[in-house]
């Protein structure tokens, strides 16, 4: 579920759309969007406050053989939040769950991982490297 | 008394109306796109998104372009919105220590473990107008330099110290303690430290900034240090009641400040360094950095310090930090008020009348005294 919340909503309906026909599944909960109220840690480590809210959009289907999908992701797409709950579905039902890992999961994961190495190393470009100046009165 | 006045309905449409052309200006020039906004104006976008209390990035962006550019305007329509939505509930506390780091800097150590990482920053530049950006068309960027990245754990610096019982313990509740909420319940006082950092990361940006800077200059004992700042993304995770577990939405961007202050110590407490606390949605490094300064400042009571200055005074702080209340507040009086300022004209004549004829009096009576005295 991780790996659907931090797709963007374009990659993932790439990823849906390899998987062809959508199964047949009926809505238990339509796509909704609301607030989550983020919490920090005082100093990084202590109490928990309330820092400010994001947008999540949720939504939970069910398929015709009966698997639940639920979707939590951060922003306000409905068709995202759609399509991760049908993805989520597929992957319970042990039939589907390695054409999901390999079709979907394992892409999004990488398209990922790929943008965050970057955003490493372009980082690590910026990493200080102090030198000392030799004194000259020796 | 309250009279009831209707009119202007007329004048307020057109007014609105015209306001619409306006803020479109000429048509002639391409109109802004929201990714355009969020993409090119990414620390406009983090303004509105922290002290509108809400990160949705598209929003901010919308925001700013209904409010012509005007951030606290922008940060009042994100308020206002956030009132239509349901909460779902809080998330568990972000976790700063595992963020992807785009920018950490420490102004304490200079060899900490994970490195000085700079990133995108205006620091060091030297403040010239680049008129290469004036041009029409930006050209090609030129690909940032890469470095293979060391894969070493980047500990908080205020961790470090720890060790030793030189840096101060960040406090430590139950778990399942209460976490104070303004959004749920009105602000009173006294107010903890909790609703204290909830109030000051939804804090006016120029309100904190100048605050702290009163502390450095004297109103108020501090001398920080910046252990750290920190920025980059950070993964918010939420209990789904109906799962049984948490799950990940995604990531935000947030900036943190732990600034280090140095502490004489008090009967109660030994010499050590304290700590004051900033974060903020987005790359809002100095309001961060002065909300950790402000943090600070508020603690004086509970490190059994004295109350000199301003920036220490929890309501004066906390009551007049919101800039959503504050220009509420200054700005209604550009609505009429008639019938207020009819009653006071009639007082301020009836005064004028009575101070004229006392001084007529005094002068009359000084007159008699001098004729009498020849």
């Amino acid at each position: 579920m991780s790996v659907l919340a931090a797709a963007s909503p374009e990659d993932l309906a790439t990823a849906y759309d390899r998987l062809g026909t959508p199964p047949a599944y009926e809505m238990v909960r339509q796509p909704e969007t609301g607030l989550v109220m983020v919490r920090g840690r005082m100093g990084g480590t202590g109490s928990p406050f309330n820092l400010g809210e994001v947008t999540v959009t949720r939504c939970v289907v069910r398929l015709e053989s009966g698997e639940a999908g639920s979707s939590y992701c951060l922003g306000r797409h409905k068709q995202k939040a759609l399509q991760a709950a049908v993805i989520d579905a597929l992957w319970q039902r042990a039939d589907d769950r390695e054409r999901i890992e390999t079709e979907v999961v394992a892409p999004l994961a990488e398209i990922r991982t790929k943008a965050d190495e970057d955003l490493k190393a372009e980082t690590a470009a910026t990493k200080v490297d102090f030198f000392t100046m030799v004194r000259g009165d020796n | 008394m309250y009279v009831a006045v209707k009119g202007g309905e007329k004048a307020i449409r057109n007014a609105h109306q015209l306001l619409t052309k306006r803020r479109r200006g000429d048509t002639g020039v391409p109109a802004l796109t929201l990714d355009q906004i969020a993409e090119q104006l990414a620390i406009s976008v983090a303004r509105v998104m922290g002290e509108g209390s809400l990160y949705d990035e598209q929003l901010a962006a919308l925001a700013i372009k209904q409010a012509r550019g005007d951030l606290i305007e922008a940060a009042f329509l994100i308020r206002a919105y956030r009132t239509t939505l349901p909460r779902f509930g809080y998330s568990q506390p972000i976790d700063t220590g595992k963020m992807l780091v785009e920018r950490r800097i420490s102004a304490t150590y200079k060899d900490l473990p994970g490195g000085q990482l700079l990133g995108p920053t205006f620091d060091y530049s030297h403040r010239l107008l680049d008129f290469a950006l004036a041009a029409e068309a930006d050209g090609e960027i030129e690909a940032p330099v890469r470095r293979t990245p060391i894969d070493e754990p980047m500990p908080r610096v205020t961790d470090l110290l720890d060790d030793e019982g030189l840096m101060e313990a960040d406090p430590v509740s139950a778990e399942d303690a209460p976490v104070g909420d303004l959004t749920r319940e009105p602000l009173s006082f006294p107010a903890d430290r909790d609703l204290r950092l909830q109030n000051l990361a939804r804090g006016d940006e120029g309100f904190l900034l100048s605050l702290a800077y009163s502390s450095q200059r004297g109103y108020g004992r501090t001398h920080p240090f910046t252990g750290e700042i920190r920025y980059g993304a950070v993964e918010v995770e939420f209990f789904a009641e109906e799962l049984g577990f948490a799950v990940s939405l995604g990531t935000i961007k947030v900036t943190e400040c732990q600034m280090v202050n140095q502490f004489q110590g008090t009967a109660k407490s030994s010499p050590k360094f304290t700590r004051g606390y900033g974060l903020v949605f987005g790359q809002v490094e100095r309001k961060a950095m002065a909300m950790s300064m402000v943090d600070r400042a508020l603690r004086w009571e509970e490190l059994g310090e004295e109350q000199v200055a301003p920036v220490q005074d929890t309501e004066f702080v906390m009551s007049h930090s919101d800039n959503i209340q504050a220009t509420g507040f200054v700005e209604h009086l550009k609505l009429p008020h008639y019938v207020d300022f009819q009653a006071e004209l009639e007082l301020v004549r009836r005064m004028r009348g009575e101070w004229f004829a006392a001084r007529e009096a005094e002068e009359k009576a000084s007159r008699n005294q001098k004729e009498a005295a020849e």
